[in-house]
């Protein structure tokens, strides 16, 4: 399991992860020439304009009204696709396979924002739970997709921590993070390739067609 | 089914026609509507939509109603459009009626919520796919269908014939001239500065609307005309009603009236739908990326001959007024700006509401709602709490409405909520407060 998981598993997860999401965006842009009303509308300036609004916490009213959400929303996914790419341990792996590295963060910040992801993956459920108005729309893939999306980082801590067997700890991490990769052109995780679609659409039809704000 | 108020009410509209549906008929109808006319925005926006409830403080009606799950937008399209795509249009003719129900009277599509979702999603957009399965189903609010109907008919939306049509106009040109010498509403004037469109609103309930514009058109010396023939209203309920044939065919004539009168633009009166139809819906529905001829709005008109000194004020409105922004004006064009400097110009003691410009409330008339007629007015009134207080916080006496909509949707609320207020079009208190200069004095 671990020779495997060390080997073709991340190469199947990238391949599933790159080729699934190019797909989807591909697809998704030939779709939108038979909307007709799409295409003819996107000018860079509003969907860029529309996009940083949304990118900049605090950028867009919504957000000032829930500050504590707005601030773990962006803790959330800022750690979510930060700590991956820049924690010791994965430089490492491809340093051993591929000869590159870069630069890494300190190992108790990189502990600290696995601990982000992970306590907002759980504020997430909590609020599903608790709030009536997002508990009436949430179904069951809505906990698998947290449940997917904090796995890594639970055994991740799991196995810097050292708890339980490591090898078996460090197998589990590397399958949770297959599945992770690959589930997000194919799940709910989705909405990370589509944000920059659906957000220059809306800044087009309210800045270019409009000339009103979207945020 | 829950058992609500709203559920009981009697339409027959809704109840009548569900009788006749077949389930066959049924999912005929949602899968071509949902594989043949509709494509990416579709399978983008519920591909996307992460569940996170976030656009549910968007909506006046969930506000309204002490936050009702059922009426955030995402519960909307949830108890709509997700269960007609999970059950593959497999639904019976209750479901239809329900979400006829919620998709036309629970929504004015005004497209608030759009701008909570972080991802942008075009809400409204969702629900018109709704409203366009109800509508090729035939289940439709009676009151509303009834507009679609005289669309296609008279292509105005409140049953005027063209001889009541032109009486009118002469009727109020008289008014005008008792007000401002040689005011004159000349009809059929080929190319012209400006074509003036109307909704059929004023001609049937609301005349003195076209005397005020005589005056103001004749103060402001603008050369303008009016069609004597049918393409004067646009005001389309056929647009909101999901009868996109009809809409198109209203939106033709109109725009096919404007170029056989050679004119040079058009202005669109104090109305948001006739706005929307016109420069938006219409264009598209007719494979147009823009209007063939420029359209500006009334509260655009007004600011540029203020702002120009064309129309001087003599001495401004007293009473303290507050605003309503349009949503397909303001939402819709971004005038809310234009429209506080025309109310600055004309009002000495200007309120504004909070929140303010793109964000401010919906009237809960527009997108269709006031045309579903008197069977469904307590449930706006009870989705559009929000509104009154957000009035009562301004303690102004008077509300601007540069919409029909907003107008008669505002008056309802002010009614229900006994707030003691007025609405008035902008067009009324510039007549009240306009220096007409002497040699135009009667």
């Amino acid at each position: 399991m671990y020779d495997f998981a060390r080997g073709p598993l991340v190469w199947i997860a990238f391949a599933i992860f790159f080729g699934g999401s190019v797909y989807r965006i591909i697809s998704t842009i030939m779709l939108a020439k038979k909307d007709k009303v799409i295409l003819p509308y996107m000018r860079t300036k509003y969907g860029l304009r529309s996009i940083a609004h949304w990118l900049i916490p605090f950028g867009s009213r919504n957000m000032r009204l829930r500050p504590f959400f707005t601030i773990m929303s962006f803790l959330f996914h800022a750690c979510l696709l930060l700590t991956p790419i820049f924690t010791l341990g994965h430089i490492a792996l491809w340093q051993e396979s591929w000869g590159v590295s870069w630069w890494h963060l300190p190992d108790t910040l990189s502990t600290l924002m696995t601990f982000i992801v992970v306590a907002g993956g759980v504020v997430f459920v909590l609020r599903r739970l608790s709030d009536p108005t997002v508990r009436m729309v949430t179904s069951f893939g809505d906990f698998v997709v947290v449940l997917i999306v904090i796995a890594p980082f639970v055994t991740g801590l799991l196995a810097y921590y050292q708890v339980f067997d490591y090898r078996t700890i460090i197998t589990i991490h590397m399958w949770t993070g297959a599945i992770w990769l690959a589930s997000v052109p194919f799940t709910k995780i989705a909405h990370m390739l589509f944000f920059p679609l659906t957000r220059a659409y809306m800044g087009c039809e309210f800045g270019y067609v409009r000339n009103a704000r979207d945020w | 089914m829950k058992d609500t108020p709203e559920s009981r009410v009697i339409d027959p509209g809704l109840d009548e026609t569900i009788k006749k549906l077949t389930p066959e008929h049924i999912e005929r109808v949602v899968q071509h509507v949902l594989t043949k006319e509709n494509a990416a925005r579709l399978k983008v926006y519920i591909d996307t939509c992460v569940h996170c409830g976030l656009c549910a403080e968007a909506c006046h009606t969930y506000l309204s109603r002490d936050c009702d799950p059922d009426y955030s937008p995402v519960g909307k399209v949830k108890n709509t459009l997700w269960e007609l795509i999970k059950r593959k249009g497999k639904v019976d003719g209750e479901f239809v009626k329900m979400m006829s129900r919620v998709a036309f009277t629970e929504c004015a599509v005004c497209r608030r919520c759009s701008m909570y979702c972080p991802f942008g999603i075009d809400i409204a957009y969702l629900l018109m796919i709704v409203r366009r399965i109800c509508s090729l189903l035939g289940v439709v609010p009676q009151y509303l269908q009834d507009t679609t109907n005289s669309h296609a008919v008279t292509s105005n939306q409140m049953w005027v014939h063209q001889d009541e049509w032109i009486d009118t106009l002469q009727w109020q040109e008289e008014e005008a001239m008792s007000e401002v010498k040689d005011a004159r509403i000349p009809l059929e004037k080929e190319g012209a500065e400006v074509m003036y469109s109307v909704i059929a609103p004023e001609p049937k309930i609301l005349a003195q609307l076209l005397g005020n514009m005589a005056q103001i058109m004749k103060v402001a010396g603008i050369d303008w005309t009016m069609p004597a023939t049918d393409g004067w209203d646009n005001s389309n309920m056929a647009m909101y009603s999901g009868d996109f044939e009809v809409m198109g065919r209203v939106e033709r004539l109109h725009w096919e009236t404007a170029a056989r009168l050679k004119a040079k633009k058009i202005v669109m009166g104090e109305c948001g739908h006739a706005f929307r139809g016109a420069v938006y819906d219409g264009p598209r529905w007719l494979g147009w990326k823009f209007p063939p001829i420029p359209m500006v709005h009334a509260i655009e008109f007004y600011y540029d001959i203020l702002k120009s000194g064309r129309i001087k004020v003599k001495e401004k409105f007293k009473e303290p007024v507050t605003v309503q922004d349009p949503c397909n004006t303001v939402r819709g064009r971004g005038l809310g700006p234009k429209l506080r400097y025309v109310v600055n110009e004309l009002c000495e003691n200007f309120i504004d509401v909070n929140p303010r410009f793109e964000h401010n409330y919906c009237c809960m008339a527009g997108g269709g709602t006031i045309n579903c007629g008197p069977p469904w007015k307590r449930s706006r009134m009870v989705s559009n709490r929000v509104k009154a207080e957000q009035f009562k916080a301004t303690g102004a006496h008077i509300v601007i409405t540069p919409c029909h909509n907003c107008h008669s949707g505002i008056e309802d609320v002010i009614g229900f909520y006994k707030l003691g207020m007025h609405v008035k079009f902008i067009s009324e208190i510039m007549v009240e407060v306009m220096d007409v200069p002497d040699e135009l004095k009667p």
